[in-house]
């Protein structure tokens, strides 16, 4: 993975120089282990703060939406699956971007990590080939990357960029035979009305209302969102359930079609609230019922801004 | 998300199609009044800060 970082740091300083684009969108180092920060940078200069590696999880198609300039971009799988949902949005045109490929190895749940080192301080993570280590006062744990996937990328089935102007390595290779990618989603569905209604009760329960879920997704990006409107004022500030819940399952049904289970949501997350129960089992349905994965086909419009004549649903006829 | 079935309705009622929208508001109204009161997604006043 650390040999990414370098060809990115040398193709952005190729690309900034050259004057192919304008802004070159990456990573840098965070301030905290395991945690890197979305980047833009306009001098070449500055291409050396770029870096790749398995904590790369927030999603830079955010900083992609309606710039009118020439944007070099990092993108993995799902990064790429949003920059072409962007495109077929009109947030932004291919000919704007220059996307540097990343054939993608899953990303690494940093919650896990420190649930597995009992909450102690992380100071240090470094990555070698397969597994990682991690350090901190007083103890040094190494751990293997396939234990820590985040959840999304455990089932990961577009681990290769799909639109990109170079790739800065060989193509992984991805999952062989069915990935039971929504296994947990059918668990849900498979409760009574009355005990989803509690399971879902429980997980919101937590949500604080910062909707940072919202603001890490590239998908939102609606001049103003329906929460934060006052006149009318269509769901409630309070962290009543009512409001809250009203709140989770309009963000996800605004999603139907779009997301691309990048998991940016539930990283962010500061209560750990695994919203994207949610957004996969629109997912599901979207692939069940239109054979639709989000962001795959540049040329192929959404499910939900079709309409076709011979639709196989009788009332819409 | 645990709405019981009956509570919800879907239908596609073009802005022509005026008999159509009755009927279906009709029925609609008619099968939530048979669930009795909602359980889920109200607000009282007394909760409300």
């Amino acid at each position: 993975m650390g040999e990414y970082g370098e060809k990115i740091r040398a193709r952005a300083r190729e690309l900034l120089q050259e004057g192919r684009v304008d802004v070159f969108i990456g990573y840098r180092e965070g301030s905290v282990p395991m945690m890197r920060q979305p980047v833009l940078i306009d001098d070449a200069l500055r291409a050396e703060e770029l870096c790749w590696d398995s904590h790369c999880a927030l999603n830079l198609c955010n900083y992609v939406t309606k710039r009118t300039d020439r944007v070099g971009i990092v993108a993995n799988g799902c990064n790429s699956r949003n920059l072409v949902t962007h495109i077929t949005e009109n947030q932004i045109t291919r000919e704007q971007l220059y996307i540097v490929g990343i054939p993608c190895r899953g990303m690494i749940d940093h919650r896990a990590v420190l649930r597995a080192v009992k909450q102690r301080e992380i100071v240090g993570v470094e990555e070698e080939g397969e597994g990682f280590t991690v350090r901190g006062r007083g103890f040094v744990e190494r751990f293997q990357k396939k234990d820590f996937l985040q959840n999304n990328c455990a089932t990961c089935t577009h681990h290769n960029p799909v639109i990109y102007d170079e790739l800065v390595g060989e193509a992984v290779g991805e999952p062989e035979g069915v990935v039971d990618v929504f296994g947990d989603v059918a668990k849900v569905e498979a409760m009574e009305p009355e005990k989803r209604w509690g399971f879902f009760s429980r997980m919101f329960s937590r949500c604080l209302r910062c909707y940072a879920c919202r603001n890490a997704c590239p998908l939102c990006y609606c001049p103003t969102c329906f929460v934060d409107e006052s006149r009318p004022q269509w769901v409630g500030k309070s962290t009543d359930p009512t409001d809250t819940m009203t709140f989770h399952f309009l963000r996800a049904y605004h999603c139907a079609g779009r997301c691309t289970d990048c998991g940016a949501c539930e990283r962010v997350c500061p209560v750990g609230i695994k919203m994207r129960q949610f957004t996969r089992k629109l997912n599901k349905d979207a692939l069940r019922l239109f054979s639709w994965e989000a962001g795959l086909d540049l040329e192929e419009r959404p499910p939900l801004d079709v309409y076709r004549p011979d639709d196989y649903n009788e009332f819409i006829r | 998300m645990g709405i019981e079935p009956g509570r919800l309705h879907f239908s596609w009622i073009s802005s022509a199609e005026a008999t159509k929208f009755v009927e279906v508001a009709r029925e609609v109204a008619e099968v939530v009044k048979g669930l009795g009161p909602a359980g889920h997604l109200i607000k009282r006043r007394a909760e409300v800060a």
